[in-house]
């Protein structure tokens, strides 16, 4: 049997309350992988605004971790609604974020470039009516 | 060597403890199992914060501390009292009878530690300038919050101010200071903490950021508090001077150090599990707007501690009283500029994580180990009741794969199996009636 981690956490849309449980666990599971801790870091920051992003933005979707012997891998893959300019997604402040979103503070427009920033790769494909898909690489050693 | 690491001032009475699931629940590092009917400390583990001496209803966990007896060990004996210490006497009207009651019950001098945290406060605002440092920065004065980091977010270490504690700096002032005037050898003067908590004692024994401490012992509070009462209350009335300001004297308070050292842009968190979630959240990058944390791992900072005899806001607010009467001189004022280059106030030794928490070394054989857990996981209940001695079923699954623990110990589990094999007794009793 290879080594490989493989977990799934549902997020549901505008699901507050449980926001930021699926990225506490991935944290610890790293942590009991003993992930170096300056990926670690990083996986934490970009899972966070993943999840976090599922919840503000998505009708809902998987996150997925794995890890293997090379690297942790991320994917989010939601049902809707999709991107409908992904290069004005991508920039710095632009948010596309609800009212309720942002009465609790988030919609800073930050969420995908702290990804990008944080990843050694990173890919989004989007479909409008179909949904996004965010691939997440970390190396490690 | 090995010794002094695994050094802890919280220690069990076996003889006191019941086994129950108590500690189990409480502990923020998952250090304790219940084993043959009694607690058992995971030494690796224990950040000896005190929360399972405050939790246990039968005081079988216990804060090993200095008797008062070692002041005798030494020709001299200085006190340093923590600014808690103060808190301990309700309606004092200032902090001078508690100084000079140290004196009457057998040491030699006392030096407040509430103005080595008048030097630190100082020396972190310096800190907090220099460029190139993360945010926030979180301060290393409690030692049951730097171990917590050590253990559950060794990715935060970098974030750790490497500014000494204000016991360290108080015992080495106090111990130069009173050789220079009494012209004595530093052997002969023994340097002994007040204290209001485990974390520091064991922090004595065993220094975070530091080779060595200047520190000899730890006294409990709570068995200081009975000899210093009569001489506090005979001296109340005497106007004795004292030297900390108001912000050396909060630290002893929860936010006491934050508005010291950043008043505008700090967050001051206190009792171990609040702590804990704020450390998630600077984790996850959601407070690197923040210039300073301050977390206490006891409810209202050191007054807080498992060792204070008052109640905790009882204290506080004494501690809040008796401030106004010191100097409101801010420590980056009153400190002199001498005292921040006579002694080395800034870590000689870095914070090491602690990787008790890895499954393996090995990260192949750590999944390896990762998906075992998560298959005895999804057969496990998920009550948490900690009947096993694990406090949870999740931790129980890990100690199954560490192999601390065999897997039929669910006592849940156990029932189900005597059900199944119940209900084949009554199938063969039936099939011989048939027969």
């Amino acid at each position: 049997m290879s080594a490989f981690i493989h977990a799934e956490y549902p997020v549901e849309t505008a699901d507050y309350t449980r926001a930021g449980e699926a990225s506490a666990d991935i944290k610890r599971k790293l942590k009991q992988l003993g992930v170096p801790s300056l990926v670690l870091r990083r996986v934490a920051v970009a899972s966070y605004e993943v999840e976090l992003n599922l919840v503000i933005h998505s009708l809902g979707g998987v996150l997925t971790l794995e890890v293997d012997e090379k690297g942790v891998s991320l994917t989010s893959q939601d049902i809707g609604p999709g991107i409908p300019d992904i290069s004005m997604a991508m920039r710095e402040g632009y948010s596309t974020a609800n009212e309720e979103a942002r009465s609790l503070g988030f919609g800073a427009g930050m969420g995908l470039p702290n990804m990008k920033r944080n990843a050694d790769e990173f890919e989004i494909e989007s479909e409008v009516g179909k949904g996004t898909r965010i691939s997440m690489r970390f190396a490690l050693g | 060597m090995e010794n002094i690491k695994l050094y802890h001032s919280v220690r069990l009475d076996k003889n006191r403890c019941k086994g129950c699931t108590n500690c189990l629940k409480h502990c923020p590092t998952e250090a304790i199992r219940v084993r043959g009917g009694r607690a058992h400390i995971i030494d690796e583990r224990c950040i000896d914060c005190g929360e399972c001496i405050r939790i246990c209803d039968y005081h079988a966990k216990v804060a090993v501390t200095d008797d008062i007896s070692v002041i005798h060990g030494f020709k001299y004996a200085i006190a340093l009292p923590a600014p808690s210490l103060y808190g301990q006497f309700k309606n004092l009207r200032s902090i001078g009878p508690v100084l000079e009651a140290l004196k009457k019950i057998g040491f030699d001098d006392v030096f407040e530690v509430a103005r080595g945290a008048d030097i630190v406060s100082r020396a972190i605002r310096e800190k907090l300038r220099e460029p190139g440092l993360p945010r926030p920065l979180i301060s290393s004065a409690c030692p049951a919050v730097v171990r917590l980091i050590q253990v559950r977010f060794p990715d935060l270490i970098p974030h750790i101010v490497d500014v000494r504690q204000p016991m360290e700096v108080a015992a080495m002032i106090a111990r130069h200071e009173f050789c220079k005037k009494n012209n004595c050898q530093p052997e002969d003067v023994g340097v002994f903490f007040i204290t209001p908590c485990p974390a520091k004692m064991t922090a004595i024994r065993n220094p975070l950021g530091q080779q060595k401490s200047a520190v000899d012992g730890a006294i409990s509070m709570m068995e200081i508090y009975g000899l210093l009462r009569p001489h506090v209350s005979a001296l109340q009335n005497q106007s004795i001077p004292s030297e900390a300001t108001y912000y050396g004297i909060r630290w002893a308070a929860g936010s006491g150090e934050a508005s010291a050292v950043c008043p505008d842009n700090s967050l001051a968190v206190d009792g171990i599990q609040n702590v804990i979630r704020v450390l998630e959240e600077i984790e996850n990058n959601r407070l690197n707007d923040l210039t300073f944390f301050e977390g206490s791992a006891c409810l209202c900072g050191c007054v807080g501690g498992p060792l204070a005899f008052e109640n905790n806001y009882v204290s506080k607010r004494a501690i809040r009283k008796l401030s106004n009467t010191a100097s409101k001189v801010h420590p980056a004022d009153d400190v002199p500029a001498s005292l921040m280059t006579k002694y080395p106030l800034y870590f000689d030794k870095p914070i090491e994580p602690n990787s008790v928490m890895k499954l393996d070394d090995n990260l192949v054989v750590a999944m390896q180990k990762m998906e075992r857990m998560n298959k005895i996981l999804e057969d496990l209940p998920g009550y948490d009741c900690g009947s096993c001695g694990s406090p949870t079923c999740r931790t129980f699954a890990e100690d199954i794969v560490r192999g601390y623990f065999a897997e039929l110990d669910c006592i849940h589990k156990l029932r189900e199996k005597l059900k199944v094999m119940a209900q084949q007794m009554v199938e063969l009793a039936q099939t011989k009636d048939e027969e």
